[in-house]
């Protein structure tokens, strides 16, 4: 991806095959909006693309410091990309924090933007430089384009009449003029989102418009330095169809939509707000038109049992969370699993343990989703592996907890939530309808009578003659549903349980190789949002002529049937997680293979050279 | 919402109750509250398919297993929160909330909050006997100053709740007391919060004869009874025992008692009991004996109509699908989208 190779034309476009982008500010200065503008622009341009954003868990961290900056960073190519890229090639920088913050990740020889105008001797001091690296060598590594952005900025609003606030505001969007100018970017469908944006306060709309053409017309008129010019990447050869940008929480949000249509079913979704998952309670909360109530609950505890209680009406509960909100309803969960009643929770992990890093993403759930709750208590645990995929295994998670009757727990994370990709829009006529029967007849019934194929018992519901029936915490009696005590019916309901949500097992795809042969020196296993990375990684890998394949499992409990044997088929095998070692451990103990974990623990994705590096060390010293 | 037809031929108590052992201690107050629950429901022609009773955990909340009815025993201080979620999917059933004085103020006592606050379409018994008896007899939030249990051996320090009061605070529109052997009056009370179009609290003083046996015998018993306790009726005068009556001290919010016929008070000084007025429940529901009696009967009802909550939402739901349910097709297809066609000859890539 040394795609900045310097050449001497400026008046023509240089074709480049991808490029990474990181704009970075100040957490107030619009550094997400400008960032999801441009890859909106770059996804309609027909690039295939991958974002991350980053931001601090600070709504408005104090002006100029380093903590309180806001970065996004977007990659995209003339072909398919699977990761929002290793390191920046292009580092916009709004203040000497952001710059001071993101060098370090730029290419060496990498482009450097800088606002001039906010290198004051206090912004300076703020972010703990010494002196000016401007004005020193220190930056000589790098191309450097300095610009007074917010000069040019109030010049290009000037003739608005806004107050100077406002209009220091609208440099992110004089920015956003100048890179969509270097990358041949076409400017109409920012200002039409600002005039929607701005519906109310036209002239501000206006005026931000100005400034992104301004910063446009810099780029095309202004004299370059050495080395710096425009650039086109050619679209991407995506597979036929409809695509859009999708977030991993939009895809969530519709995907249990979906799922709802697919069983028949109307839902109930139970909220309490938490960071990074509350965007899906915002999408559900504004799509009550598509077959779902959605209620703010009092807190997370009350989101869960009101889902459960929905259930028991007979809709289908849902929940959305992250590891905290996860930890306090484990009690209800559990209930949920006791009274066998289909339950849908899905955790946008974040960094932890307790409030942890609320901004940044992890993957040190899954333990906590397989085993965490008190008692012997099998639930279903899904991942989903790109925003993407948060669609699928949605519909998945909606499934089989109504199949099974039982809950099931959705793995995403802060990364998948937030970061978007072209996703090609499926045809929900396209999915095979699951169609919920409520239990009507009365003769022979008990509550808790099992289907004897999925072991899954009936689904009678307050309302219908003749089924009136008790159902709770306390264990029951196999037969009737009563309470019970009995040592042998206290096992046996134990076992039941466990051997209804194993046979899911039997209703799952198999687990394929994603990527290489089925056999080989090395299988590299993961789960979640690494898909990318890792994928990419074994790619690399591949083409230096390496064993290497790539598993990717998305049925994390249970797992696919034929995964103990896949596993055995490779040398070794290397599980990379953003935890300290949780799938290595239950690959480990389920299938008493020598496993062996890459761990990064630091609330941002894999970068793929990680992955890669990992993987010819491994067979290096084997 | 439109109520169902009543059952015919009409049910009956055996009809409500379901094949299951009660496993109360002998004497429990339950029994009684249990009883006159399934007298009255007969009363109410409600259908028995259409009557889910929800509760928590403790010795009140094995109360759905007895009833032949719907019914959920859920996990402790959580039944208001399980009842919301039922309500908002099925807001034509007829729920009772079962809980207690652990269950619902102490470790539910968010719930509680809310619930009453929400103004969901539902009543709500709380059975208080001032004890944790499942667990063995701690004391518990409405357990009095000094109380010695096993939790607190000195003496309990921990400044006990008053129930109504706590419902008022909390803006519930319909707040009533009821005593568990008391049947005719119990049944009354619970008929009207029943009648009531939104949250219905009823606070039953319940004596728990194995740990707290005669907590409200000071009140209850049948020598002090009438002296101690005000039955509250809408638009009459607040009198008690002999001649006794409540009215405001002059020149204050304060409520005294004073005899009627005694220095110079007539039947006209006694405050007249209004349902509607919020600021005098709570001097009613912070009435204590010795110096007061009991305020036992419907303490407050708001005559505002708020809407209840589950329907307000059912509303927002239908406004949502006034032109029926959305296409999720054409939803993920709005706004910014392209399409790529099938010949690479079209894609100028490479």
């Amino acid at each position: 991806m040394d795609t900045f190779a310097s050449t001497n034309s400026t008046s023509q476009r240089e074709l480049i095959e991808s490029v990474v982008i990181r704009f970075a500010g100040d957490s107030g200065d619009g550094m997400q909006l400008t960032g999801s503008q441009f890859s909106d622009t770059t996804a309609l341009m027909g690039n295939d693309l991958s974002t991350l954003p980053d931001f601090p868990a600070e709504i408005r961290a104090p002006a100029g410091t380093t903590f309180g900056v806001s970065g996004f960073q977007v990659h995209f190519a003339a072909h398919d990309i699977m990761t929002p890229g290793d390191a920046p090639d292009v580092l916009v920088a709004m203040n000497p924090a952001a710059l001071k913050v993101n060098l370090r990740d730029l290419k060496p020889g990498g482009l450097l933007v800088v606002n001039t105008g906010a290198f004051t001797a206090g912004n300076l001091k703020k972010a703990g430089y010494d002196k000016n690296p401007l004005e020193d060598s220190s930056l000589d590594g790098y191309r450097l384009l300095k610009i007074d952005i917010t000069k040019h900025t109030l010049q290009s609003v000037e003739s608005f009449g806004l107050g100077n606030k406002e209009a220091v505001r609208a440099k992110n969007m004089w920015t956003l003029g100048l890179m969509m100018w270097m990358f041949g970017r076409e400017r109409e469908s920012t200002a039409e989102w600002l005039r929607g944006k701005f519906a109310k306060n036209p002239n501000i709309a206006e005026a931000n418009i100005a400034a992104l053409n301004a910063g446009h017309v810099y780029g095309e008129t202004a004299e370059m330095p050495q080395g710096i010019h425009a650039y086109e990447v050619p679209k991407a050869r995506l597979q036929e169809g409809h695509y859009r940008n999708v977030t991993g929480n939009e895809a969530t949000a519709w995907g249990l939509l979906t799922g709802g249509k697919l069983a028949g079913l109307e839902l109930v979704l139970g909220s309490y707000p938490i960071t990074p998952a509350s965007t899906i309670l915002h999408t559900l909360s504004n799509l009550r038109a598509y077959g779902i109530t959605t209620f703010q609950a009092e807190d997370e505890i009350a989101a869960v049992c009101a889902a459960i209680g929905a259930s028991y009406a007979g809709s289908l509960g849902i929940t959305t969370t992250s590891g905290p909100g996860l930890a306090l309803k484990t009690e209800a969960i559990g209930l949920a699993v006791s009274t066998e009643l289909p339950l849908v929770v899905v955790d946008v992990q974040r960094g932890g343990p307790s409030t942890g890093l609320p901004t940044k993403t992890e993957q040190s759930d899954l333990l906590f989703a397989v085993y965490g709750r008190n008692g012997d208590c099998p639930l279903v645990v899904l991942a989903a592996s790109t925003p993407g995929d948060c669609f699928t295994m949605a519909v998945e998670a909606v499934r089989l907890a109504t199949k099974y009757m039982t809950p099931v727990i959705l793995l995403t994370d802060g990364f998948l939530a937030n970061s978007a990709e072209p996703w090609k829009i499926p045809d929900i006529n396209s999915f095979e309808p699951f169609p919920v029967k409520h239990r009507t007849d009365p003769a022979g019934f008990h509550p808790f009578l099992r289907d004897p194929q999925t072991l899954a018992r009936n689904w009678a519901i307050p309302g219908t003659p003749g089924l009136e029936h008790r159902i709770g915490g306390l264990e029951k009696n196999y037969d009737s549903g009563n309470i019970s005590y009995d040592p042998d019916n206290h096992h046996k309901m134990v076992k039941v349980r466990a051997a209804k949500v194993a046979g899911v097992a039997d209703d799952i795809p198999l687990q394929k190789i994603d990527q290489g042969d089925d056999s080989g020196d090395l299988l590299v296993v993961g789960w979640g949002s690494t898909y990318g990375a890792i994928s990419s990684a074994v790619l690399g890998a591949r083409k230096a002529g390496l064993k290497v394949s790539h598993a990717h499992i998305r049925y994390m409990h249970p797992m696919p049937k034929n995964l103990g044997e896949v596993l055995k088929r490779f040398k070794h095998v290397l599980v990379p997680e953003m935890n300290n070692g949780m799938l290595v451990k239950l690959l480990r103990s389920d299938y008493l293979v020598d496993a062996r974990g890459l761990n990064k623990i630091a609330g941002q994705p894999f970068k793929i050279a990680e992955i890669e590096a990992e993987i010819r060390g491994l067979l290096a010293s084997s | 919402m439109t109520p169902l037809d009543p059952p015919n031929p009409p049910l009956t108590r055996k009809d409500f109750t379901s094949d299951q052992e009660v496993r109360w201690c002998p004497g429990c107050g339950d029994y009684a509250i249990l009883a006159a629950v399934q007298r009255m429901l007969p009363e109410l022609g409600v259908r028995r398919e259409n009557t889910v009773f929800i509760s928590g955990i403790g010795c009140s909340s094995r109360f759905p297993y007895y009833m032949n009815t719907y019914g959920f025993h859920t996990i402790h201080g959580r039944a208001p929160a399980i009842a919301t979620g039922l309500k908002l999917a099925n807001p034509q059933l007829d729920v009772w909330l079962i809980t207690g004085d652990g269950d619902g103020l102490s470790i539910g006592g968010n719930h509680l909050i809310h619930v009453l606050r929400r103004n969901l379409n539902l009543q709500i018994i709380l059975f208080n006997n001032r004890i944790y008896g499942l667990t063995k007899g701690q004391y518990s939030p409405t357990s009095l100053l000094g109380k010695r249990s096993p939790s607190s051996p000195m003496g309990s320090v921990d400044n006990p709740i008053a129930p109504a009061a706590f419902a008022l605070g909390c803006g519930a529109r319909f707040v009533a007391r009821g005593i568990d052997t008391d049947a005719k009056n119990l049944i009354a009370t619970l008929k009207r919060a029943h009648e009531f179009q939104g949250t219905g609290f009823v606070e039953v003083f319940q004596n728990c004869p194995v740990f707290n046996d005669g907590a409200f015998d000071h009140f209850t018993a049948k020598d002090v009874a009438a002296q101690q306790q005000l039955h509250l009726e809408h638009g009459k005068p607040m009198r008690f025992g002999d001649n006794k009556g409540l009215r405001l001290r002059p020149g204050s919010l304060d409520i005294e008692v004073v005899t009627v016929g005694e220095d110079g008070v007539t039947e006209a000084d006694l405050l007249v009991h209004d349902e509607t007025n919020r600021s005098q429940a709570f001097l009613l529901a912070n009435l204590d004996p010795p110096t007061f009696p009991v305020a036992v009967g419907v303490l407050f009802r708001s005559d505002e109509n708020l809407v209840p909550f589950e329907v307000g939402m059912h509303e927002q739901n239908k406004q949502a699908r006034a032109r029926g349910l959305g296409d999720l097709n054409a939803l993920m297809r709005k706004g910014h989208t392209w399409k790529v066609d099938a010949d690479p000859s079209a894609d100028p890539a490479g």
